[in-house]
């Protein structure tokens, strides 16, 4: 039963959070609690049993990206300069709803959380969880699957963001006008 | 009806999910603020990842590192660590992408004076 209320709390503090990020007029504590937003999530990570994505969520995800964020405000405006807002868009009032009753209809396809017989936690993963310590010697089994099975991935993502920092730098060089 | 409802308690994380995807296109469809529609991307990003992560949770299971690599593993004690390789690199790489688009924002700011999409809109004209 507490493992119930858990997750209820835990869930209600990430909803409330997003939500909160965009009724605040002030950019500058949007961004603040998009933040807050980012370390909630990566308790719930923790707790739910990826450490590796907590840890990952809490420096990259809530300290770089809010970073960005503040480092952008700082040089932009920092304030939503709009007082009033014009009505949504109809694809915002009618299509999403409907949207989010498609997905709803289709959670009983899906398997309940924390089921350990669900297809996604018997169909392959089974095999790395014996064999990796065989093959790669190494007892962290997220490590050896990003930087052994996958290494040319890993690789090819330092690739990618060795192209955005570059586009970065470019995007942001000062133009001699 | 009662089963649908039913359904969804036990999934509270697809849920959640469902509820922050379509906050983040939301906010993406209807501010005209730049930096709160790339606040909305993030959020959208995030969701993904968070629906992710929960799928690869066991109940009374630990994390994915072996306790003693010698004996017998038995892989109902350990959490499923493919979802969670798979969402280190979708973190990294999306913050990455989210500094790009920050730094668009920058150099239309630089070049509008403005953050506002209508204001940028009418300045375009």
């Amino acid at each position: 039963m507490t493992y119930a209320i858990n997750i209820a709390l835990l869930l209600l503090l990430i909803v409330t959070a997003a939500s909160a990020t965009f009724l605040v007029k002030e950019l500058m504590s949007s961004v603040f609690i998009l933040g807050s937003y980012s370390f909630f999530l990566a308790l719930v990570w923790a707790w739910l049993g990826a450490v590796d994505v907590a840890f990952v969520e809490a420096v990259i995800g809530a300290g770089l990206a809010t970073v960005l964020f503040l480092v952008t405000l700082f040089d932009t405006a920092p304030k939503d300069s709009r007082l009033r807002r014009p009505p949504p868009p109809l694809a915002g009032v009618l299509g999403l709803p409907l949207l989010g009753v498609l997905l709803l209809f289709a959670a009983n396809d899906l398997p309940s959380l924390g089921d350990p017989s669900s297809p996604p936690n018997v169909h392959i993963s089974p095999y790395y969880l014996q064999q990796s310590y065989a093959d790669t010697l190494t007892p962290n089994v997220v490590t050896s699957v990003l930087m052994d099975y996958r290494g040319f991935d890993t690789l090819i993502e330092t690739v990618v963001i060795f192209t955005a920092g570059i586009a970065c730098a470019l995007l942001l060089k000062e133009t001699k006008s | 009806m009662f089963e649908l409802v039913q359904g969804w308690l036990q999934r509270p994380n697809y849920f959640a999910f469902v509820l922050l995807f379509l906050w983040g296109i939301y906010i993406m469809v209807t501010r005209y603020n730049l930096v709160k529609k790339l606040i909305g991307m993030y959020l959208m990003q995030t969701s993904v990842i968070f629906f992710f992560v929960t799928v690869s949770y066991k109940e009374h299971a630990t994390v994915p590192i072996l306790i003693d690599p010698t004996e017998v593993i038995r892989p109902e004690i350990y959490a499923n660590p493919l979802p969670h390789v798979l969402t280190l690199t979708a973190i990294v790489v999306g913050v990455a992408t989210l500094g790009v688009s920050l730094a668009l924002a920058d150099a239309i700011y630089k070049k509008y004076g403005s953050l506002d999409e209508e204001d940028i809109l009418k300045k375009l004209e």
